[in-house]
């Protein structure tokens, strides 16, 4: 079925009813962006579970240092997928695919994506890739073993053996397309599909941040996938791009794979930028501080982000450690303008402090913590000394936990659009402080056991029990960081239709709070006039428009 | 359109700079192709729409003083409901799972595919606006 | 910047939670790994105060509506620029340490170091000395105290890591490559060393030791190989140990044209 779309000018009746299939159906053919962000929303928060569950299991093995619960082949299967799932299953997906799905198209004022059949296809491909790479722990070897960044030649045949690895590729070649075909989406949709009036620099920073995160997943993600195909290649055709024995380059294997993976990091991170922008802007009552100056701050963090993948390689001793140390280095710089800039919102605002803002401030400090210790890692002296120790550890997972609390701030803001119904704000803190505490508990630790000597990826550590103490310390705050997750399930199941959002219940800035909870079928039936970034703002309190620099209200336009 | 084409060249013309001193300072050839390769993605889009944006009325979006009304129309043709998606999708699944389980599951998958694709561009067709 | 001062004269300076370690590099990375840590602790404190004020003071008290200000270009230039300079110092910081701790200077110690699943093999060129022992074996590397000394470290299968904390330094042994540097002790003991890039199945148990002993002390560890006895022990030794692809011989990395 296709709908020829107009688009309204001022029509205040509702849109014809919404058509079609329901149930099971309704889901296998949809190609609704709201529906197939909700699916995603959805798988992804279960992988986020997944892998949670996988993480509780390596922190109860770590609780003592010759730990029995686990063996060491399963020890390690158990890290790879945790890593794995959590990047490619969870936080991927969940960054690009769920929120961004939903919300670009509405905050821009678009009946749908560019692409809505290609949009579905990204589902399917994210769905049967997740199943793909699990399904390693039911084959005869067991899953992946390699860890996450599956190094070469670890990841060979002749090491690795088995089809767990080779669901690990597949799996991947198919969540990685799904990745592409989302990019490609999300910047058709964003470059065509505006609505009038809203041009460029009127776009909200959420929609700017998911723009130049397509264009990071265009740039990178092909790149992975070739890689995988080398790789599929070296262990079956017999190739020998990543064997020294056939004259190739393990190497290689490190450039490619990290050639994505730093921009991976900015694709995981740039949608929870986003996120955490509007929020602290409509929790604080003011308009984002800097606006422009964040959006070139994104632009720069992307275009740097291509330019440092060999940070995670100094230890090689192959690599040009001035440039990437430099490059690196400089990263920060536009990094910290967003955190200075977060903070100007909030300056002489009216701080609110709803879940999903104190979920914002959480992730702004936990972000911080790991954003200083990124800045250590990129000097190639202080990274000799901390590479694959609990230090690396603890910081990449300052940062991942500041995106966790990120995504759970945009689920408590924008999960009322979706669903109509509002969360308990209650659980809600509750939820925040368990999450909150049990990060740094979980965290902290394990910045100290690093200094001190402990690799990661250890099963057992007999050698030195003195590092027992500072584990158990973080199992405590694992413990702590799964309790959060099951109050949140119980927050979904307590709070299930009982507190009808509204269209417009904290207040909202952009385009996605003037349409109704849940918006219909292709969004709008009316649109306000975009004159700002912030049009239903601008809507509701005329008398309250931005101010030039210098300028107070009252003062006379 | 304007605003559009020079972000994409700028970020192109970046990484060819970069690359440039990267490849020169390191002598690293798989760095120097990937930088290459991101300038590229950079300016042929880039330059596509800069040559679009020199030639075409400006669309509403790019105009700050357009209302509401000015855009109103025909948006395109959206697809409501259809089931190729899925299909195209479990048949890359199927495909994929050719790599491990046996060269075999290349008929039933890649016959999904193509089944999906035809299906696809024949609903399309029947739309007629697409 | 002040970093470069705390550089030189970091010894009062807290220790941030890591130790000077025991070679010459160790320590200045040390010092370096202070005036970061000072750095941090500084614009973390700065941050950290200024979203509890903004957070305390601005919370919500009423459905007042504030001012929408939205730029202030001066304020939003310094915290662009000063952010500049500060990564400028710790980059000039960072150089100095680091050309110093990966420079080669001439000496007349080398022992190379082959990693191999799951142990480690230490040969000191121009003796009979060999050291090899898998996991637990715990075999141990000895090298004498104030003498530069020079490893040569590559790996017979995967991608392996030399790891001795008391050296705050860490390389990865890679298969295909030569990978050297320079190690000056500055006192005598014994440290513990330990593979720290996944390697396979028993990845958490490839340990070894490091012994530093003075420099006569090591001249009679050498000779000791020069009896049979021990010659040929070290040799059944090696032998049982399982090298996959101990043919091959390493090079240059073939994708690096000079880079370090
Ligand atoms: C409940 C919260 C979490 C806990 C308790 C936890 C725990 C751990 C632990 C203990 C390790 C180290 C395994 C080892 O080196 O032996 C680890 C590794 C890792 N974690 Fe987490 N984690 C959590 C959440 C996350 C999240 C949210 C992400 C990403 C979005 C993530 C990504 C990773 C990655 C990439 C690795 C490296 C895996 C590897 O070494 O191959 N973790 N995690
Ligand atoms: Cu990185
Ligand atoms: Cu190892």
């Amino acid at each position: 079925m296709v709908d020829v779309l107009e688009r309204p000018a001022t029509r205040n009746e509702p849109p014809p009813e919404a058509h079609g299939p329901t149930g099971l159906l309704k889901w296998l053919t949809t190609t609704d962006h709201k529906v197939i962000g909700l699916s995603y929303t959805v798988t992804a928060v279960i992988m986020m579970v997944i892998g949670g569950a996988f993480a509780e299991i390596i922190r109860a093995q770590l609780a003592t240092p010759n730990g029995t619960l686990v063996s060491l082949a399963q020890f390690n299967e158990l890290f790879t997928m945790h890593g794995s799932v959590m990047i490619y299953l969870f936080a991927g997906p969940f960054a690009f695919g769920a929120l961004a799905n939903i919300i670009v198209p509405i905050q821009i004022g678009a009946p749908d994506m560019a692409f809505p059949r290609l949009n579905a296809l990204s589902y399917w491909l994210y769905l049967t890739g997740s199943i793909t790479m699990l399904s390693g722990f039911f084959t005869a070897g067991g899953a992946a073993n390699f860890g996450w960044v599956g190094y070469a030649p670890l990841s060979n045949s002749l090491n690795t053996p088995g089809a767990g690895a080779d669901l690990w590729i597949g799996g991947l070649l198919l969540t990685g397309f799904s990745a592409i075909f989302t990019g490609v989406n999300l910047v058709a949709t964003i470059f065509y599909l505006r609505a009038p009036g809203m041009t460029m620099f009127r776009m909200p920073i959420f929609t700017w941040n998911m723009l130049v995160t397509a264009i990071l997943i265009l740039l990178a993600f092909p790149v992975l996938t070739a890689g995988l195909i080398m790789l599929y290649a070296d262990r079956h055709f017999g190739t020998h791009i990543f064997s020294v024995a056939g004259g190739g380059v393990p190497v290689l294997w490190q450039h490619i794979f990290w050639f994505w993976g730093h921009p991976e990091v900015y694709i995981l991170a740039l949608p929870f930028f986003g996120m955490v922008t509007e929020i602290i802007a409509v929790f604080s009552r003011k308009p984002v501080f800097g606006y422009k100056g964040m959006v070139f701050a994104t632009i720069s963090i992307a275009a740097l982000s291509l330019g440092v993948w060999a940070h995670h390689m100094f230890t090689t001793g192959v690599v040009l450690l001035p440039f990437f140390s430099a490059m690196s280095l400089l990263i920060a710089v536009p990094t910290g303008i967003k955190i200075f800039n977060w903070i100007g919102t909030m300056w002489r605002g009216e701080v609110w402090f709803s879940t999903a803002m104190m979920m914002s401030l959480g992730f702004l400090v936990t972000f911080l913590i790991g954003g200083l210790t990124g800045v250590y890692l990129a000097s190639p002296p202080l990274d000799f000394f901390t590479h694959d120790t609990y230090f690396v550890v603890a910081h990449f997972h300052s940062v991942v936990m500041a995106l966790v609390m990120a995504a759970m701030a945009g689920l408590y803001y924008w999960g009322p659009k979706i669903t109509g119904y509002l969360l308990n704000e209650k659980i809600g803190r509750v939820q925040f402080w368990f999450l909150f505490v049990g990060t740094q508990v979980f965290t902290l630790p394990l910045y100290l056991v690093g200094l001190r000597g402990m690799p990661r990826r250890m099963a057992v550590y007999p050698h030195d029990p003195q590092w027992q103490f500072l584990n158990d310390l973080s199992s405590v705050g694992a413990v702590l960081i799964g309790i959060s997750t099951l109050l949140f399930v119980a927050n979904l199941v307590y709070s299930w239709k009982k507190y009808p959002a509204g269209a417009n219940p904290w207040d909202g800035q952009t385009l996605e709070w003037f349409t109704t909870s849940p918006p219909p079928h292709h969004n709008f039936y009316r649109l306000p006039p975009i004159r700002s970034e912030r049009p239903t703002w601008d809507y509701n309190h005329p008398e309250h428009r931005a101010l030039p620099h210098g300028r107070r209200n009252g003062d006379g336009a | 359109m304007k605003v559009e084409a020079r972000f994409l060249l700028g970020l192109g013309l970046f990484f060819g700079v970069v690359g440039l001193i990267y490849w020169l300072w390191s002598g690293e050839d798989a760095g120097g192709v990937m930088l290459g390769a991101a300038m590229l993605l950079g300016f042929l889009p880039g330059g596509y729409y800069l040559y679009w944006s020199r030639r075409m009325t400006p669309r509403p979006e790019d105009d700050p003083e357009a209302t509401p009304a000015t855009g109103a129309g025909v948006v395109g043709a959206f697809p409501s409901t259809s089931i190729w998606p899925f299909t195209l999708g479990m048949g890359a699944f199927v495909t994929v799972l050719a790599l491990v389980f046996g060269i075999w599951l290349l008929v039933p998958g890649l016959s999904l595919v193509v089944w999906a694709l035809l299906g696809a561009v024949a609903e399309s067709r029947r739309g007629g606006h697409v | 910047m002040g970093t470069a001062g705390l550089v030189l004269s970091g010894c009062t300076v807290p220790s941030f939670g890591a130790s000077p370690g025991d070679t010459t590099s160790s320590r200045s990375v040390f010092h370096l790994w202070q005036g970061f840590s000072i750095g941090a602790a500084i614009i973390g404190g700065l941050v950290v105060v200024l979203v509890l004020w903004a957070v305390l003071r601005y919370r919500r008290r009423s459905e007042r509506i504030p001012d929408q200000h939205q730029y202030h270009i001066p304020l939003e230039l310094t915290y662009t620029i000063v952010p500049i300079l500060i990564v400028i110092g710790l980059f000039a910081a960072t150089m100095v340490v680091e050309t110093k701790e990966v420079a080669n200077p001439h000496t007349n110690v080398t022992i190379d170091v082959n990693a191999f699943q799951w142990g480690w093999k230490f040969t000191y060129p121009g003796s009979n000395a060999v050291v090899v022992g898998q996991t637990t074996q715990t075999p141990t590397m000895v090298m004498p105290v104030d003498t530069n000394v020079h490893i040569n470290l590559t790996s017979s299968d995967v991608v392996h890591g030399f790891y001795v904390k008391a050296f705050n330094f860490s390389r990865y042994a890679l298969p295909g490559v030569l990978n050297q540097f320079t190690l000056r002790a500055v006192s005598t003991g014994t440290f513990f060393g330990q593979c720290t890039q996944l390697c396979g199945l028993y990845h958490s148990l490839m340990w070894f030791d490091v012994k530093v002993v003075t420099p006569s002390q090591y001249q009679t560890w050498l000779a000791s190989f020069h009896g049979t006895a021990a010659a040929a022990a070290a040799a059944a030794a090696s032998a049982a140990v399982r090298q996959q692809t101990s043919s091959i011989t390493p090079t240059k990395p073939a994708t690096s044209r000079g880079a370090n």
